[in-house]
Parts: structure tokens; C-alpha cells; sequence
């Protein structure tokens, strides 16, 4: 039985969002925007799909707007801001490439991370001044897991630049923690539906009320003329039986994955000489196993691995399929031999014991076998 | 797997000949995204499209910094000494039949194909590297910095066929890229707006004078980091005679010329030296380009003498040793 503990990149989807999309793929096919009867049962799909997100990530109905993905959620939050208020927009260096390639083609202010990848607070104060428009700091990071704490980070926004929108990228945070709740002060949140057992090409941005942006997409004026494109009907009901099912089991999955997680890294460590894990354990999702092997580098580990079916991923791979170097590492301050052979195994609600189990023997096999050639 | 037609071959060669192969692709260079050529992401998408043709994995390794660190700032740094370096021998040297090769060893592969047009004959427990069946696409140039460990665990499945046959086969084979043209250009220099944008990117590039070898003034250039030994145009020289680039000396930026005649030697001395197998003297052919044709001359273990002069070799070129059929490789060096 292969491993597949790539979840960080993409999960397989959830039983019941399958499910939930079929209707809309076969008979319910209708346009949402029209009069008829096939219209109005895709927009009632479409906004009962809406009252379940908005529930699910503590907003209102309203103030949800799909999506093709959350590259475009997290796109629309910067420069949908930044076209309507203009001035510097911030994020953190650790920050996914959708926020951190948006925030530098605006010309905005980067700022760093202590050595387990969390926000330096007091570097965030001082990158903010009135110019400031959007501040992005992601709510957990993708490669390495951490979880930012955002109420602090509220609090340095509102007291450094108050006329400033925080935007939180919660793609990697949604099927661990209780996002609701740890980015209720952010004015703007994204998430990716198949991240957490949703179709891909799917997402969705939370605009509080009373933020003003302009859109990046002009035409039908569909979602309250903030993203014109006809509704992927379909993948916005199964996003939302995916959030559903997620929060439903979302305490039962990080309490069986997080001790997972623990043996897989604990037991690499033990078994592999001169590896580290990378972060503080205590600060992460539940999903996320990120060890660095001295002398090996992942590229060349990565093959190996997926010779003997364990799905993993490195740094982050650009479209080309090569590792690039992390961007995300070095941000931590982490040695660039280190960061070389960075391997990033990460578990979702399907994991099991006997993933864990072949990664706990491939890894260090494959570790040995490039060490020793 | 480079994205052209050779390397496609060579992989479906290797499947028909009943290898276990897997695809690989060297990310070695960042153009960005709008430019064509090696490394670029199309090139790349080529390269994977025809792995999945054949039905083989396919993998990209990033080797960006040895291919900074060894090729392209060696090359910029030899232009500053006034050199003109062959940046394709060095990446073979250092990174595809180096790193690449190490990695597929490490990986527990025998050892790589690729799609140069070149033959590797075993011969009593031995190793020879012979040219191109395809004289006019013969890259054995290029390859003479392989040795024996090298030789050992490299496939040139190709280089026994013409081009005219690889595009034949990859045709009936339906490989997406039967049909691409040649690539000819150094990759990193096609990459952006030529050798010049490169080089002014990197180092400061200094105007120069251009003087007769009786010392008189004759013109200028604009870089004299740009002129190459034996160049005829882009002199400044307005005069009706043909002149050639007879020497370039960086350090004072003076390029001197001279007519024809003043250019030919009889000999160059050679640094660097590599061979195939065990070191040779006496008399071989001295291949003194990539596409010229190799020269009669003796070799004493340092200098090459020619049998005929011939125009001088620019310092950083490499000079590869024939046997005296001109179908072997002996070994070679770097003009001096």
C-alpha cells in the first residue's frame, strides 16, 4: 500500500463532497444567473452552499465571495483592496506565493519570522506606518506548519496602521484549527476548498462588511459585482459539504492525526542521524511533519520516496516540477544546507497507521541509500 | 530529456533496447518566464510530454547552482581575462556527466543516456569515445572531458544514427518533438538578449583601442571584453584590408590587428588537460572548434604543433585530440 502524505499540497476528496457535487454535474446544470427553473435550483444550491461556508468561517452570508481557487481569493483580497484605498500593502516572508508574489508586484513591505517561522511581531509594528492599506499574514504556513498568532497580530494592525485591512490566508489552517474563531479580527480570510476534501479549481474569500474592493474579474457582476465568471456550481456545494464535514470531524481528526504525526517525526528522528525537525512542534497544525536530513537533498530523496510509493513534497515546487530553494526557510533563518534536504510529510483526515509505518521504513532507507552512494 | 529531439530519442532508443529508464531534466537556468530555450518551462513541458508518451517517469532536477557556480561564472569571469570559454564543455564537465551522473548513481541507476550525437565503444574492459555517425552533427567536441569512470555509465543512443533518421523515427514514434528545430546557441545566452546584454549584466565592459602590431592606433571598440582572437568585424577599423583580431589584452584594453597572415601559428599550448583514457604524445588531430575540422599535428604533452600554421586559438577554447583515423577522441585541453 502506497503512503500518500502530500495533504498539505492537495487531499482527496470527501465522500460526502463527491456526493453533493454529482447532482450539479448531471441533471442540475443550470446557470445560477437566469429566471428559470434550472437557474433558480443552482442559485438556491449556490446560497444554501453559501450559509454553510459562511457558517463554517464565522462570517455572514454576505460576506462570502467564491472563487476559482485560492490563489484568485487571495489575490482579490490584496489587489482588490489596494485598487480602490491605494498606499503600501505588508505581508510576512513566509507567506504562501499568492500573497507574497502579489504583495512585491504592488510593491509592498516584507517582513520576518523568528526560527520557527511565527511573525516578529515588533518587525510587523515597524513595517507599519498611515500609508498602509492591507496587511496579509497567513493563519498557518504550508510548509512548515506554523500557526500565526493572529489576535496579536490584530492588535499591532489596529495600533500601527488603523486604517489598515488585515487579510489572513487560511488555505493550509482550515482543516485543523477552528479558523471561525482564530481569524474572527481579520477583514479578510481565504481557503482553498481541496485542501480539505473539496474539488480543486474552488474557493472563497470572507470580505467583512464595510470593506471596499474592487474586482479583478469584470462581466456579469456575479457574486455582488465582486467576482464576475458564471458560479462553479458544483464545486461550491461540494466546498461547502466538504467545510461541513470537516468541522464536523475536525476535533476527532486532529486528536487522532496530531499523535500520528508525533510517532511519524519522533520515530525519524530517532531512526535517522543527523536529521532536525524544523519548527516548534507545539506552534503547528496537527498535519504537518517537516525533518531535514543533514548531507542528502530532497530532491534526490523525493524520487526515492515515491519509488516506493510515499508521496511527499520539498521547499515548494515551481511549475517546472524542480525544488526551489524554500523561501519560507530561509525567512526562519534556516542554514541553506539544511534547507537542501528539507522533506515535508504531511497527513490529512485520511491518514493511517500504516502510512505512517511505510514512511517510518522508506525514509530512512532512502536517506541511507543517498548517503552511502 | 532537454525538450528536443535528440534526447527524446535517445529515451525511446534506450526503452526499445529494454532499459528500465526514467526521464530527467536539468533545471540549470532561469530565463524567466517569457523566454525560450533550454531550462524554459515549455522546453521542460516538452520534455515531460514526450516521458509520457513513452510512458516513463520523469524528473526535474534543479541544478541552478552548480550551473552558476561552475558554467556561467566561469564564462563571464573568462571573458574579463579576455577568454573566450566554451561554457558547454564546462557544464558537461561539471554538471551533467558530474552532479547529474552522480545523482542517477546515488539514485541507484547504471548510468545516463544523452542525446548527443556520439558513440561510446567498450573495448577489452576499456571505454572509447568515438564521433558521430552523422559527421555533420558530430558533438564529440564537446564530450572530450569524459574519462572512464564517465564512459563507463554513459549511453549516447543516437550517435549512431543520423539526424535525419532521429527526426524519422521520433516521427513514427509520434514524439511531440520530432519536428523542433536545432538549438545552437549556448542556452544562457539565447536565454536573454546575447552575450553582450549577458556579460554587461555582470561586468563592467571597457572601451579599448585597437592598434597594428607595430603599435599605431586604428580605431576603438566599445568592449574589448567582446572581441574574440581571430574575429574580423566589429574592429572599428575602417581601412580596405581585411584585419583580423590578433591579440586581446584586457588589462591595458588594447586589441591588436593584423593582416591574415599575422594571424596563423604553429602551435598552441595546452592547460587543463583530460583524457579518455591513458594520457597520448606523438601525432593526432587537433580539433580547435566545435564545427572545424581537426588538423594534422604532434602533441608533446604540452603543446600542440601543427603540421600546417593555422589561425590562432583563442585563449580559454578547447583543443580536442583525435586519433590519427579522426574518429576517436584522445583527450584534450584548454588553449593557454
Amino acid at each position: 500500500m502506497p503512503a500518500y502524505l502530500d495533504h498539505a499540497a492537495t487531499t482527496p476528496m470527501r465522500p460526502e463532497a463527491v456526493a453533493a457535487m454529482l447532482p450539479f454535474l448531471t441533471d442540475q446544470f443550470g446557470n445560477p444567473s437566469g429566471s428559470h427553473a434550472w437557474s433558480r435550483a443552482a442559485r438556491q444550491a449556490i446560497e444554501e452552499a453559501r450559509d454553510v461556508v459562511a457558517a463554517c468561517l464565522g462570517a455572514r452570508p454576505g460576506e462570502v465571495v467564491f472563487t476559482g481557487s485560492g490563489t484568485e481569493a487571495d489575490n482579490l483580497a490584496l489587489f482588490g483592496v489596494h485598487a480602490v484605498r491605494g498606499g503600501t500593502v505588508v505581508c510576512t516572508a513566509v507567506e504562501h506565493h499568492a500573497v507574497l508574489h502579489s504583495v512585491q508586484a504592488l510593491g509592498g513591505r516584507v517582513t520576518g519570522v523568528d526560527g520557527a517561522g511565527t511573525v516578529d511581531l515588533d518587525a510587523l509594528s515597524d513595517a507599519l506606518d498611515d500609508t498602509v492599506s492591507v496587511v496579509s499574514v497567513m493563519l498557518a504556513n504550508n510548509e512548515v506548519g506554523t500557526v500565526e498568532p493572529l489576535d496579536a497580530v490584530v492588535a499591532v494592525v489596529r495600533e500601527g496602521a488603523p486604517g489598515a485591512v488585515l487579510h489572513t490566508d487560511a488555505v493550509q489552517a482550515f482543516p485543523w484549527v477552528d479558523v471561525a474563531a482564530l481569524a474572527a479580527g481579520a477583514d479578510l480570510v481565504a481557503v482553498a476548498a481541496h485542501k480539505f476534501g473539496g474539488p480543486k479549481g474552488v474557493g472563497a474569500l470572507v470580505v467583512r462588511e464595510g470593506v471596499k474592493m474592487a474586482p479583478l474579474l469584470h462581466g456579469g457582476g456575479q457574486e455582488r459585482d465582486r467576482r464576475s465568471g458564471t458560479h462553479n456550481v458544483a464545486g461550491i456545494v461540494a466546498m461547502a459539504a466538504a467545510m461541513r464535514a470537516t468541522l464536523e470531524h475536525r476535533a476527532d481528526t486532529v486528536a487522532r492525526i496530531g499523535p500520528l504525526r508525533d510517532r511519524l517525526v519522533d520515530g525519524l528522528l530517532a531512526a535517522v542521524e543527523g536529521s532536525v525537525e524544523t519548527g516548534d512542534r507545539a506552534r503547528k497544525i496537527a498535519g504537518n511533519a517537516h525533518v531535514s536530513f543533514d548531507g542528502v537533498e530532497s530532491e534526490a530523496l523525493l524520487v526515492l520516496l515515491d519509488d516506493v510509493g510515499v508521496a511527499a513534497s520539498a521547499g515548494s515546487a515551481c511549475t517546472s516540477g524542480a525544488v526551489e530553494p524554500s523561501h519560507v526557510l530561509e525567512a526562519m533563518g534556516v542554514d541553506r544546507r539544511r534547507a537542501l534536504g528539507a522533506l515535508r510529510l504531511s497527513l490529512g483526515w485520511p491518514s493511517t497507521e500504516a502510512d505512517i509505518e511505510l514512511a517510518l521504513k522508506a525514509v530512512p532507507e532512502a536517506v541511507a541509500q543517498l548517503r552511502s552512494a | 530529456m532537454s525538450g528536443g529531439v535528440d534526447s527524446s530519442m535517445a529515451a525511446a532508443l534506450l526503452l526499445e533496447q529494454g532499459h528500465d529508464v526514467v526521464g530527467a531534466t536539468m533545471r540549470l537556468w532561469d530565463g524567466g518566464p517569457d523566454t525560450p530555450g533550454c531550462c524554459s518551462v515549455s522546453e521542460i513541458e516538452d520534455a515531460r510530454r514526450v516521458a509520457q508518451q513513452l510512458g516513463i517517469d520523469h524528473w526535474v532536477f534543479n541544478f541552478m547552482d552548480d550551473f552558476e557556480q561552475r558554467v556561467v561564472g566561469p564564462y563571464v569571469a573568462g571573458h574579463a581575462t579576455g577568454e573566450t570559454p566554451n561554457p558547454c564543455i564546462e557544464c558537461n564537465r561539471h554538471v551533467k556527466f558530474a552532479r547529474f551522473l552522480r545523482r542517477a548513481v546515488q539514485l541507484g541507476f547504471d548510468g545516463i543516456a544523452t542525446g548527443h550525437h556520439a558513440r561510446v565503444e567498450p573495448a577489452g574492459g576499456r571505454h572509447r569515445l568515438r564521433r558521430g555517425a552523422d559527421s555533420a552533427k558530430d558533438q564529440s567536441y564537446v564530450l572530450y572531458v569524459l574519462g572512464q569512470h564517465e564512459l563507463a555509465r554513459c549511453q549516447f543512443p543516437v550517435g549512431a544514427l543520423t539526424k535525419a533518421e532521429v527526426r524519422r523515427r521520433a516521427t513514427a514514434l509520434g514524439l511531440r518533438t520530432a519536428d523542433k528545430p536545432d538549438s545552437q546557441e549556448v542556452c544562457f545566452v539565447t536565454a536573454g538578449g546575447g552575450r553582450e546584454a549577458l556579460l554587461r549584466e555582470r561586468i563592467p565592459l571597457r572601451a579599448g583601442r585597437v592598434v597594428d602590431s607595430a603599435g599605431a592606433l586604428m580605431g576603438d571598440v566599445d568592449a574589448v571584453e567582446l572581441v574574440t582572437v581571430g574575429q574580423r568585424r566589429g574592429l572599428g577599423v575602417a581601412s580596405g584590408a581585411r584585419r583580423y583580431a590578433l591579440a586581446v589584452d584586457v588589462a591595458s584594453a588594447t586589441v591588436t590587428i593584423g593582416r591574415a597572415d599575422e594571424l596563423l601559428v604553429d602551435e598552441v599550448a595546452l592547460r587543463d588537460l583530460t583524457w579518455v583514457d591513458a594520457p597520448v604524445t606523438g601525432p593526432v588531430l587537433a580539433q580547435c572548434s566545435a564545427h572545424a575540422p581537426a588538423e594534422r599535428a604532434t602533441f608533446d604533452g604540452a603543446v600542440v604543433h601543427f603540421a600546417i600554421p593555422r589561425r590562432r586559438v583563442a585563449r580559454g577554447q578547447s583543443v580536442v585530440l583525435y586519433d590519427e583515423i579522426d574518429d576517436y577522441v584522445l583527450g584534450g585541453g584548454i588553449a593557454a
